[in-house]
């Protein structure tokens, strides 16, 4: 035998990124609490130290215990995503198999920073999570994952007030740096919010099941640049590519 | 011998860059580090030396010996050097450890470097028959299967002094320079006793580093998978 998927009907591969303390151990314990009932779910976690996240969503009961499981990246959590992805892309294999039908596989990264992205060799889309709590310029720096990840997850917007950040102004920041692609403001405290991003991962997953879904790649680190300059890109919406079949809860986020 | 061919292919399979998951082991620095037993670069280098006596020269053997059964096509043979190298780790967790790295290098060369050997592998191969039976596919010989084995665990187990321990990059490097000699001769070692029976193969060992691994597997917080 070997350990390759020859099942090409395999689960939708999320990736979920973003710096240290943004909340991607919530997120995905909420997408977890809120659509497990309609889909069939296992989460791969990736942590620097040890098994800590793993434990937090098993805590947290959002799941059978089996179906959390922790990747250790020798404190290498940017190169277990995207240089060398063998340990990871075995974890969600091994949990595809042993649990299978999967519908969705969610895949947290460990803490980086703003540079890290998920490769393509990985996961079919990714959010990438920032918090108000981490400053209100945070989303006009750009880089790949705010620039270029599926979505972006603005979480903890009930924090604003409390730090001193206009969410409004951090949104539209942020949707300046995406060129109009989804932005999600998020807090697990207003049910509306935590409403749109499950709509946004069954939109996705609709994508993907009906085989439109093309994963796109934020790419490595390099200047924020628009879409118009290069004359290549296109404006897209949440840039996909061309053959990328669009449904309409796609984009819900952003509406 | 090869004359002259199979350098870059052994270049190739003996960089840590090869997307096969090596990064996140130690080699057993950490706990090394941890307990006390390495505290400086004097340390370091009689650790590095005596796990490439040890541990080192058994991986390399069975390497060895899997390249040359795969470049014979004799497959069946591995399920006996998997058998032989069990008996050769005392600690459960680094047995596991091994045949997690061998099934990760099993994963990244069917897609780098596909080869019907793999699949006759078993589920979860020790890494160094797979290294072995990947060295075969590359057109390499036993000798450059054990010395590419042989240096990857050195300077990876090297490279985590950086993240475990107060070192200046330049002096862990100074210490896998002046190993290049011996890493050679234990190639050369590790070739020979290849070609003889699978039982016959060298088995030194380190106690405390097995112990150690499963000390390692229990501590709250770590850096390093082993």
């Amino acid at each position: 035998m070997t350990d390759q998927t020859t099942n090409d009907r395999r689960a939708l591969r999320l990736g979920v990124a973003g710096p240290v303390g943004t909340g991607k151990s919530s997120v995905i314990a909420t997408l977890c609490r809120h659509l497990r009932d309609e889909f069939a779910i296992g989460v791969i976690t990736n942590d620097i130290y040890t098994d800590e996240d793993a434990r937090f969503l098993k805590s947290a009961g959002v799941l059978p215990e089996e179906r959390i499981r922790a990747v250790e990246t020798g404190a290498c959590p940017h190169t277990a995503i995207r240089d060398d992805v063998t340990m990871n892309l075995m974890a969600v294999e091994d949990m595809e198999r042993d649990f299978a039908p999967l519908d969705i596989v969610l895949i947290e990264s460990g803490g980086d920073n703003l540079t890290a992205t998920f490769s393509p060799a990985l996961v079919d889309a990714q959010l990438f999570v920032l918090d108000v709590a981490g400053g209100g310029d945070v989303a006009r720096k750009g880089g790949p994952g705010i620039g270029r990840a599926d979505l972006l997850v603005i979480n903890k917007i009930d924090l604003g007030p409390h730090v001193d950040v206009d969410v409004e102004q951090m949104v539209a920041d942020a949707e300046r740096a995406r060129d109009g692609a989804p932005v999600l403001a998020l807090s697990r405290k207003r049910p509306e919010t935590v409403d749109k991003l499950c709509d946004w991962v069954r939109g996705l997953h609709e994508s993907f099941a009906a085989g439109g879904h093309v994963p796109i790649d934020p790419g490595p680190m390099a200047p924020h640049h628009h879409a118009h300059d290069d004359g290549h890109h296109h404006h897209h919406g949440h840039g996909h590519r061309h053959d990328h079949t669009h449904t309409p809860a796609h984009h819900h986020a952003h509406e | 011998m090869r004359d002259g061919g199979g350098s870059a292919a052994l270049l190739l399979l003996a960089d840590g860059r090869l997307p096969a998951g090596s990064y996140a082991h130690s080699g057993g620095l950490e706990p090394a580090v941890a307990s006390g037993r390495v505290v400086d670069m004097a340390g370091l280098e009689r650790f590095l030396i005596g796990r490439a006596e040890t541990a080192g020269l058994i991986v390399a053997a069975f390497a060895a010996a899997a390249c040359a059964c795969a470049a014979r096509d004799d497959i069946t043979a591995m399920a006996g050097l998997e058998t032989e190298l069990d008996a050769r780790i005392p600690s459960a967790e680094l047995r596991k450890v091994s045949r997690d790295l061998g099934r990760q290098l099993r994963r990244a060369m069917g897609a780098v470097h596909p080869h019907p050997h793999y699949a006759a592998l078993g589920a979860a191969p020790h890494h160094p028959v797979v290294l072995g039976v990947v060295a075969a596919a590359l057109g390499l010989d036993p000798r450059d299967a054990a010395l590419a084995i042989l240096h990857e665990n050195n300077a990876g187990a090297a490279a985590a002094a950086a993240k475990v321990m107060r070192v200046d990059p330049f002096d862990v490097h100074a210490i896998i320079a002046r190993m290049a000699g011996r890493l050679d001769q234990l190639a050369g070692i590790a070739a020979n006793a290849a070609a003889g029976p699978a039982a016959d193969l060298p088995s030194p060992g380190s106690p405390l580093a097995d112990i150690a691994a499963e000390h390692h597997r229990r501590s709250d917080v770590r850096l390093f998978a082993s």
